[in-house]
């Protein structure tokens, strides 16, 4: 029972971050048409953002001790990150402990323009080419963009710690009267990919501009016709598909140090999500996103593997292959939208 | 002559001439000489010329003909990989059933895939295709251990039963050969400066990739081939007039993948050893990268493609900002710096970058790849002189 609860949990941290990818993958391609195989250089650049916004607040002037030594005999050089000689140690440290929260903010702005800039500077000349030519045309510039990003950061992984106060584990088997030790940190990805998520159904229904966008979604040419300029709503909806990507992947890079090819790895797992919520429905990315980080984490349980050998490795592929064989437009996919 | 019209043949004598002269023409430069390092008449590199141009070419049928774009088939490679090195463990080092045995597995692979992917068209067959390369990738890497050995990758040992060699205790591990021709043996010819090295190896591909390079142009040359060809550009109105496509996706599909495995089986040949990295889909991603590069649909393309990738990646990354530096040597102590500086991040660790870079120009501006570019060249020519008014409209 233990396992399975676990598991559970396991389930939830992985499907939140494939819900989050996949929404934003799912939000291109509802609003522009576009199958967008650079969305995984997205992810990997939000990690990245954690990385550089860590790496920048670490840097630090040296100053000489000379009551202390060092096991030479010289005096004692000491690293002082500006930010504490600026904001003091307590507010400096915290900022420096809390890197990777911090980068949120920085990652927000970064991927809005990164979104704008490839919207408007690549992917605006193929929307009337056929979709084999975006998805060609976008994998070349996931291979630029992650080629970019090894240059500057190498292609080792790179550690990035979350704060000291969400380190450890915290038993979560305690309303359950049981034990069961989980990482904080994990769970703290799921509440706020929660928020995430929560906020962008919130801004879509509940702003005019999101019904607006909605509209678009519905019938494009209607919208067009009404005399609203939908091309600028979706040209920024691009930005926020892509700040949602940079989102998960900045809250990820405690759990997996970012390394230049993550977006690869997670753009096969975030497309056969898309697919089996249905292509262009939101909510179906969330629950296919889900369902799936569930599926998969409940397979790799020894009973289960005992049972099925390498099940855990193959599950996911295994349920897209049946859902898009008997139900193409996928769990909540529109009738009539890409079912051919 | 061969069943083809004398344009054809005319066209494949000169491919013919080109494979066979291949080791002489990339080796343009003298041994001694500066520019030596552009030389790609090395038999290794061309091997790769031939087998990957051989996949591209399978590859070309399925993606050119049809349209249907597959993101799967590094898994046929691998799989032709994987029964080569079994042929060569279980049966014997000759490579003629290594290569067969390569290409019906990865016939049947690419039959059962096939049947199940191409219910679907457009970009649900791709993800497809996709899902079960990474399926076949993940088993390999999993479950399949006991087969494909895993992360170290299937190789040959010294007490392989190896049947029809009859077994004799042997010392060192054994090469591929063909009936005792070793495919690593070359001979090198020195002429005035120049080194030229013949490989059995590299004729054995191109010998391979000659047929299969017949083996396309009949395809593409024959109702079959006109048939995909209508598929990819109508399939509904070709359902209309009664015709039932299928059958010719899949068998399409089918011929790409034994090529794929082909190619597989080509590499173990040269190699034998087969890890499943191979199968990873963004080795699939490669050769869809190749046959876009050279030019899709056409017959010339692909090859043209998968040579220029593979001779830029083998050549590109040998460059370093020595070398830049040597050749910018001419330009004032500050430029010099700067133009290395940026040509540096295109050459050696940095070639996938420009791999990308040109991948993306090639999409954007020259949907028909290199063969396009060189006829656009071409007509410039031809036109030159001519008035506007005697100008085709374009298509």
């Amino acid at each position: 029972m233990d396992a399975i609860i676990l598991q559970f949990f396991n389930g939830l941290e992985k499907g939140s971050a494939y819900a989050l990818i996949a929404l934003g993958l799912t939000l291109i391609f509802g609003t522009l048409g576009v199958v967008n195989f650079a969305h995984g250089a997205l992810f990997m650049i939000g990690a990245f953002c954690a990385v550089t916004l860590s790496r920048v607040f670490s840097i630090s002037y040296v100053t000489e001790d000379p009551t202390q030594t060092d096991f030479l005999g010289k005096p004692l050089q000491v690293q002082t990150p500006y930010l504490e000689s600026w904001f003091g140690p307590d507010v400096g440290g915290w900022m420096l402990d809390y890197s990777v929260p911090l980068a949120i903010l920085l990652t927000i702005p970064v991927m809005l323009f990164v979104g704008w800039a490839m919207e408007r500077g690549l992917i605006k000349h193929f929307y009337k080419r056929p979709h084999a030519d975006q998805i060609l045309v976008t994998f070349g510039l996931a291979i630029v963009l992650q080629e970019v990003v090894k240059y500057f950061f190498g292609a080792n992984p790179i550690q990035t710690p979350a704060p000291s106060e969400y380190l450890g584990t915290v038993n979560i088997g305690a309303i359950f009267g049981m034990e069961i030790f989980y990482p904080v940190w994990r769970m703290v990805y799921f509440l706020f990919s929660a928020v995430v998520i929560g906020a962008v159904f919130a801004f879509l229904q509940f702003t005019t501009f999101g019904m607006v966008v909605r509209a678009g979604m519905a019938d494009r040419e209607t919208v067009g016709l009404l005399g609203i300029d939908i091309d600028k709503r979706f040209t920024l909806m691009f930005g926020i598909a892509a700040s949602v990507a940079g989102l998960a992947g900045v809250m990820y890079a405690p759990i997996l140090s970012p390394n230049y090819h993550m977006g690869m790895d997670f753009l096969v797992l975030s497309f056969v999500v898309v697919v089996v919520g249905g292509m262009g429905s939101l909510p179906g990315a969330v629950l296919a996103g889900f369902l799936l980080g569930l599926l998969q984490s409940i397979a790799s349980m020894n009973e289960i593997k005992a049972i099925i050998p390498g099940i855990d490795q193959i599950i996911i592929y295994l349920v897209a292959i049946v859902i898009l064989l008997t139900r193409p437009r996928g769990l909540m996919g529109r009738r009539g939208v890409m079912e051919d | 002559m061969f069943g083809l019209n004398p344009k054809d043949t005319r066209f494949l004598l000169i491919v013919i001439a080109l494979t066979l002269l291949t080791p002489i023409l990339l080796n343009p430069f003298p041994t001694e000489s500066g520019l030596a390092q552009f030389n790609a008449g090395y038999p290794a590199l061309m091997q790769r010329f031939a087998i990957y141009g051989l996949m591209a070419i399978g590859f070309n049928i399925l993606f050119g003909l049809t349209g249907y774009l597959s993101f799967g088939h590094a898994a046929f490679l691998g799989v032709g990989s994987y029964a080569a090195v079994w042929m060569f463990k279980l049966l014997s080092m000759n490579v003629i059933p290594a290569i067969i045995a390569s290409t019906l597995v990865a016939g049947v692979f690419a039959l059962a895939i096939g049947y199940v992917s191409l219910r679907r068209s457009g970009i649900y067959f791709s993800i497809l295709t996709l899902a079960f390369a990474e399926m076949c990738y993940r088993m390999a890497y999993s479950v399949l251990t006991p087969i494909t050995n895993g992360e170290t990758g299937l190789q040959l040992t010294l007490n392989d039963p190896r049947i029809l060699d009859g077994g004799e205790a042997i010392t060192s591990l054994p090469v591929p050969g063909l009936f005792g021709l070793q495919m690593t043996s070359y001979s090198t010819l020195n002429i005035a400066g120049w080194s030229f090295t013949f490989s059995v190896g590299y004729y054995f591909c191109a010998v391979v990739a000659i047929l299969g390079f017949y083996l396309s142009l009949r395809i593409f040359r024959s109702p079959f081939g006109m048939t995909l060809r209508a598929i990819k550009s109508n399939q509904q109105r070709l359902n209309y007039t009664g015709m039932n496509s299928r059958p010719y996706t899949l068998a399409a599909f089918v011929i790409s993948g034994m090529y794929a495995g082909l190619a597989g089986g080509l590499l173990a040949a040269m190699d034998p050893l087969a890890g499943a990295e191979r199968m990873q889909w963004t080795a699939s991603g490669e050769v869809v990268l190749m046959t876009i590069v050279g030019g899709v649909g056409t017959l010339m393309g692909p090859v043209l493609g998968a040579g220029f990738i593979k001779y830029c990646e083998n050549i590109f990354s040998k460059i370093n900002e020595g070398v830049l530096h040597g050749w910018f040597g001419f330009l004032p102590d500050g430029l010099e710096d700067l133009v290395v500086w940026i040509f540096a991040r295109f050459v050696g660790e940095g070639w996938h970058l420009t791999l990308g870079v040109m991948f993306m120009l090639i999409v954007t501006f020259l949907p028909g790849g290199l063969v396009e570019g060189g006829r656009r060249i071409a007509a410039r020519y031809r036109n030159r002189g001519k008035s506007d008014a005697a100008k085709q409209p374009a298509e």
